[in-house]
C-alpha cells in the first residue's frame, strides 16, 4: 500500500461525514481509504489525454418532465418518517442560522 | 491625510422560479399552504426515490441567461452538495458547480455617476431547502417541507460594484428582467429574491483586492443599502486599527443596524461536491435555444423606449410606468381598451402610486381590472362624472375593484350638469356670502374660488365646475 491515511485525515472524514469511529474502526478505516486510492492511483496509471470527463455511466440526456403537479397532499405517509411530529412539522433537536 | 479607500462588491442572487412544481418532482410550490402539505418522498429525501428534472425550469434558466447576455453551456448537469442540516433531508442539495447552465453574461446599469456592465459570472440550477421554524418554548425546531425542492436559480456576478447605488441598480435591473420575462416575481420581503453581499474593501489604486466577507439575510433594498455602508465601515476601521479583515460569513440584522459572524474560513464547510448520479446531463441544442430565444417577451428598456414612440408618453412617465412589469400590464391592457394612455399613466403614477404608499402596497399587490380603470376614465372624459368625484370612484375600484358605471348610478354621483337648477343654488351661495362677492368686485380674483366651492358643497360634489364658473361670472 503507498498511500497512508493520517490520524487527522480520518478524524476530519468523521466529522464531515457525521461518524463517530471507534479506535479499532478508525484503523480498518484508514486500511480501506488507502487501498481505495491506492486503486484510483491504478486508474490515473491510464492515459486520458483528450477524453472527455465522464458525467454519467448511460449514454441518456434530457431526461424531463412536464411542469404539471402530480401530487396530492401525502402528509400523513410523509410524517410517518419523522422522528417526532409536532403541528404537522418534523419536530427535531434544536438548530441554529 | 487620509487614506482614500474603494469598495469592491460581487452579488449572490437567488431567485425562486415561478413553476407550478418543484424542481425534481410533481409537488406544487403555491405559497402558503398547511406545512408540509406539498411534499413527497423526493422532496423529503427518501431512499430510493428519484429525482427527474422540470423541463420549466430548464427553460426559466436559459431566459434569464439570454436577457443578461450569457452563454448558454449546451452540455450541463448536476452535481451533488453534501452538508448536514434539519432543512436538507437528502443531506446534500442538487446544484451545478462544473458545468453551470450559463456563464459570462453581463447587465447595463446606470446610476448617477453614468452608465456601465456588470459582469455575471455564471447562473446555475439548483433546489431550495425547508423552512426551520425555531421553537421559543419547547427546545426544538420544527421543519417543513413545503419549500424544500422548489427551483431556484443562482445569478453569480464578478466583483465589479463600487457603491450601494451600484449594487440597487444591479438588483433592479435583473429584478426587472426577471419578472418581464416572468419566471419570478423577486419579492425581496417574501424572500423570492435574495441576495448575499461579498464586500471587501481595499486602498483606491491598489492591485490587490483586500480580504472579502459574505453577508447574509438582506430583505429589502434599503436593508441592502444600510448593510454595505456598515459593511465598509467596518472593514476601514479594522485596518485604519492595523487590524486583519477576517474572511467570513456574516448576518445583517436591520433592526439593530449592525452584522455578526455565522462562521469563519476556518470552520468553512467542505462540501465534497461530486455529479449527482440520479440525473442525466442536460443537452441543449442550438434549436432549443433559438425556440427559447424566438419566445422572449419585450423586456424593460424596450417597452420604455416603444411607451414613448407609441404612446408619446413623457421620458418620466415611460420611466415609472415600467418599473414594475404588474404597473405596464395594467397600462397596456387599459390602453387596449381604447382609453387615454396620458390619462391612464396620470391614474397609474399618481392616484395607484399615491394609495400604495399609503397602504404600504407593493406594484405586485394591485388586484383592480383595467376594465374598470378604462371605464372610468371614459366616465371623465364624457364629463358624466367630475374629478373630485373620479377620485372617490378610483378608491373604491382599487380597493374592491367595483364597476365604476354601476357605482356612479346606484350612488346617484352623476355630474349635475342642470344649468337652471345649478343657478338656483348659486343665487343662495351668492346670498349667503356677500363678503366673498365684494372681495371679488374688488379685484380679488381668488374670492371666485371660495363662491366654488361652496356650491359643490351644496350639490354634494357633483356639479359640473365649468358651468358653476360660467353662472357665478354671468352673476358676478
Amino acid at each position: 500500500m503507498s498511500n497512508v491515511i493520517s490520524d487527522e485525515t480520518i478524524e476530519y472524514v468523521g466529522i464531515l461525514a457525521k461518524l463517530e469511529l471507534g479506535e479499532q474502526e478508525k484503523e480498518q478505516a484508514k486500511k480501506d481509504m488507502a487501498s481505495m486510492l491506492d486503486y484510483i492511483d491504478k486508474l490515473n496509471e491510464l492515459d486520458t489525454e483528450g477524453v472527455e470527463p465522464m458525467s454519467h455511466v448511460f449514454p441518456v440526456n434530457n431526461v424531463f418532465r412536464e411542469d404539471v403537479v402530480t401530487n396530492g397532499d401525502d402528509r400523513d405517509n410523509i410524517l410517518k418518517n419523522a422522528p417526532e411530529e409536532k403541528n404537522r412539522m418534523f419536530n427535531v433537536p434544536k438548530t441554529f442560522d | 491625510m487620509a487614506k482614500e479607500y474603494e469598495t469592491v462588491i460581487g452579488l449572490e442572487v437567488h431567485v425562486e422560479l415561478a413553476t407550478k412544481t418543484k424542481i425534481f418532482c410533481g409537488c406544487s410550490t403555491a405559497f402558503g399552504a398547511e406545512p408540509n402539505a406539498h411534499t413527497c418522498p423526493v422532496c423529503t429525501g427518501m431512499p430510493g426515490s428519484l429525482p427527474v428534472l422540470n423541463k420549466q425550469v430548464v427553460e426559466y434558466a436559459m431566459a434569464v441567461g439570454l436577457a443578461t447576455n450569457c452563454d448558454i453551456t449546451q452540455y450541463n448537469k448536476f452535481d451533488r452538495k453534501n452538508y448536514f442540516y434539519p432543512d436538507n433531508p437528502q443531506n446534500y442539495q442538487i446544484s451545478q458547480l462544473y458545468l453551470p447552465i450559463c456563464r459570462n453574461g453581463k447587465v447595463e446599469i446606470e446610476t448617477d455617476s453614468g452608465k456601465k456592465f456588470v459582469g455575471i459570472h455564471e447562473i446555475h440550477m439548483e433546489e431550495d431547502a425547508g423552512k426551520l421554524i425555531h421553537d421559543e418554548w419547547d427546545d426544538c425546531s420544527l421543519v417543513d417541507y413545503n419549500r424544500s425542492g422548489v427551483p431556484l436559480i443562482e445569478i453569480v456576478s464578478e466583483p465589479d460594484m463600487r457603491s450601494s447605488d451600484e449594487v440597487i441598480a444591479y438588483l433592479d435591473k435583473l429584478r426587472l428582467i426577471i419578472q418581464y420575462l416572468g419566471a419570478s416575481d423577486c419579492k425581496l420581503n417574501e424572500g423570492s429574491m435574495r441576495a448575499d453581499v461579498n464586500l471587501s474593501v481595499r486602498e483606491v489604486g491598489a492591485a490587490e483586492f483586500g480580504t472579502r466577507t459574505e453577508m447574509k439575510n438582506l430583505n429589502s433594498f434599503k436593508a441592502i443599502a444600510r448593510a454595505i455602508e456598515n459593511e465598509r465601515e467596518r472593514q476601514i476601521d479594522l485596518i485604519e486599527e492595523g487590524k486583519q479583515v477576517v474572511q467570513e460569513t456574516r448576518r445583517w440584522d436591520d433592526n439593530k443596524g449592525y452584522s455578526y459572524a455565522m462562521r469563519s474560513k476556518e470552520d468553512a464547510q467542505d462540501y465534497r461536491y461530486f455529479p449527482d448520479p440520479d440525473l442525466v446531463p442536460v443537452v441543449i441544442s442550438d434549436e432549443w435555444i433559438e425556440e427559447v430565444k424566438g419566445r422572449q417577451p419585450e423586456l424593460r428598456d424596450e417597452k420604455r423606449a416603444r411607451y414613448k414612440k407609441e404612446y408619446g408618453l413623457p421620458e418620466y412617465d415611460a420611466d415609472i410606468i415600467t418599473s414594475a412589469k404588474r404597473m405596464a400590464d395594467i397600462f397596456e391592457e387599459t390602453v387596449a381598451l381604447g382609453a387615454n394612455p396620458k390619462k391612464v399613466s396620470n391614474y397609474l403614477m399618481v392616484e395607484t402610486m399615491h394609495i400604495l404608499n399609503e397602504k404600504d402596497m407593493e406594484v405586485e399587490d394591485i388586484s383592480f381590472s383595467p376594465e374598470n380603470l378604462a371605464k372610468l376614465i371614459k366616465l371623465v372624459e364624457s364629463n358624466a362624472i367630475n374629478s373630485s368625484v373620479a377620485k372617490e370612484v378610483f378608491a373604491k375600484i382599487f380597493d374592491e375593484d367595483i364597476n365604476p358605471e354601476k357605482y356612479v348610478e346606484e350612488n346617484g354621483l352623476k355630474m349635475d350638469n342642470d344649468e337652471d337648477g345649478l343657478r338656483k343654488i348659486i343665487e343662495e351661495v351668492v346670498a349667503e356670502n356677500p363678503q366673498s362677492v365684494e372681495d371679488y368686485r374688488n379685484g380679488k380674483e381668488k374670492a371666485i374660488g371660495f363662491l366654488v366651492g361652496q356650491t359643490m358643497k351644496a350639490t354634494k360634489g357633483k356639479a359640473n365646475p365649468g358651468i358653476i364658473n360660467k353662472i357665478l361670472k354671468e352673476i358676478l
